[in-house]
């Protein structure tokens, strides 16, 4: 067994070495790089962290953004629903404003060209009497040679019409 | 590996050569041969800066490797803060140094034949309880500062649990102080044994499949290659023995640590 044969010439070099190698180890390797690497873990590990912290805030600012934005736009909708509904009710006002104001105007007219139509009837009706009082002396004078007097055509000729 | 012709010394893979001339090298009266253990030393020293170089690149985003680093300071972090709490951060440049270094020095004493061929053997320093030794002394050294640091001669309340009859107290301390003097053995010898043992059986049964295929074809057939599947089997199982003893060797030495900052 080597490890005991050749304990006592050995012991020296293997301390030695040992103790050299391993504290170079120690000091280059765990004191040096190591801490570096678990900062380089701890750096990353912040990182994610104040990541995510960021992402949840900016969810938070988004969702609080879009609920101001629904409610403004709620509010937009209501107020220009309301500003149609006046429009609406403004202008059927205007038009039965004018309506009534143009009915009053036919009204007028039609009552007018009512009343002109039947004074134009009464004047054809009068004229026609006179035109048939005298195309009735004439038919009598040319028939009978009877020279009738105008009242008395006339009178005769209102009877008829009145009877039809 | 052939001490004697034809005989195979599971042992000799142990034997400590000087290499480069360096036989004579001494520092006050005392050798300190450039041998192959040191060699190897050197070599998985030299592997480990190669991993961590890896680890270096400080992205925000880790590549593979990166990733593998930062897995192995992150697991001993967390070893350390599972068994002693916030205080044991600053021992993660000790205890990761201690369980990298072995775990390099068990996986590369394991490095397979096709080196044995051009005349290169790893050399497995851990199988050798000089080295084990000194490891554990290190951690045994550090147990004692730290535990006489902090709480001073109150530290020799650890070899008195809590709630020991008055009657009890001084059997009951010698044994504690028994079990944690044999602590730095302990942490010693399980890992040279467990190394060395892994080492000679492989080495025992390659000597087998060597042997039989001496003896005849038919031999060589009928021995040799339910051996080999043997050999894989265990060599798998060493590569896990590697593993599991840089762990315990790390783990316990956090725990012993452990009894130093908070006592219990």
């Amino acid at each position: 067994m080597p490890q005991l044969s050749q304990l006592a010439e050995t012991y020296a070099s293997q301390i030695f070495w040992l103790l050299a190698i391993f504290g170079l180890v120690f000091f280059v390797i765990g004191r040096g790089m190591v801490p570096k690497v678990m900062d380089t873990v701890t750096t990353r590990d912040q990182q994610i962290q104040q990541d995510l912290t960021a992402a949840e805030a900016a969810r938070t600012k988004a969702d609080e953004e879009e609920e101001a934005w629904r409610k403004r736009e709620n509010d937009n909708r209501a107020q220009s629903q309301a500003l149609i509904n006046q429009a609406r009710v403004a202008a059927a006002e205007q038009v039965a404003a004018r309506l009534e104001v143009a009915q009053a105007g036919f009204d007028e007219k039609i009552a007018d060209a009512e009343a002109q139509i039947a004074a134009a009837r009464l004047a054809a009706t009068a004229e026609i009497e006179a035109v048939a009082s005298d195309a009735a002396q004439d038919i009598v004078e040319r028939v009978a040679g009877m020279h009738i007097a105008p009242q008395t055509a006339s009178a005769a000729v209102k009877e008829v019409m009145i009877h039809g | 590996m052939a001490a004697e012709a034809g005989k195979v010394d599971p042992m000799h893979q142990f034997t400590i050569e000087p290499l480069f001339g360096s036989n004579n090298w001494e520092i006050a009266g005392f050798n300190i041969a450039f041998t192959n253990s040191a060699l190897w030393m050197a070599i998985a020293a030299a592997a480990l800066w190669l991993f961590m170089i890896g680890g270096m690149k400080r992205q925000l985003v880790p590549n593979r490797w990166q990733m593998a680093v930062e897995t192995f300071t992150g697991f001993i972090d967390d070893t350390l803060q599972a068994n002693i709490g916030k205080e044991g951060r600053k021992y993660v440049p000790y205890i990761f140094s201690l369980f990298m270094f072995i775990l390099f020095a068990n996986l590369m004493g394991l490095l397979p034949l096709p080196l044995a061929i051009v005349g290169v053997h790893p050399f497995t320093f851990t199988s050798h309880f000089t080295v084990t030794g000194i490891l554990a002394l290190l951690t045994f050294l550090i147990v004692l500062v730290v535990g006489f640091w902090k709480h001073g001669l109150h530290f020799f309340s650890l070899f008195v649990p809590h709630g020991t009859p008055m009657l009890m107290i001084p059997l009951i301390f010698v044994v504690e102080l028994f079990s944690f003097l044999v602590r730095p053995f302990s942490l010693a010898l399980r890992l040279f044994v467990a190394m060395m043992a892994g080492h000679v059986l492989l080495e025992i049964l390659a000597s087998f499949i060597v042997d039989s295929a001496n003896a005849g074809a038919g031999w060589g057939l009928v021995i040799g290659i339910p051996i080999m599947v043997l050999m894989l089997a265990i060599s798998a199982l060493e590569i896990l023995v590697a593993g599991i003893q840089a762990y315990v060797f790390a783990l316990l030495s956090t725990l012993y640590i452990n009894d130093a900052e908070n006592l219990h």
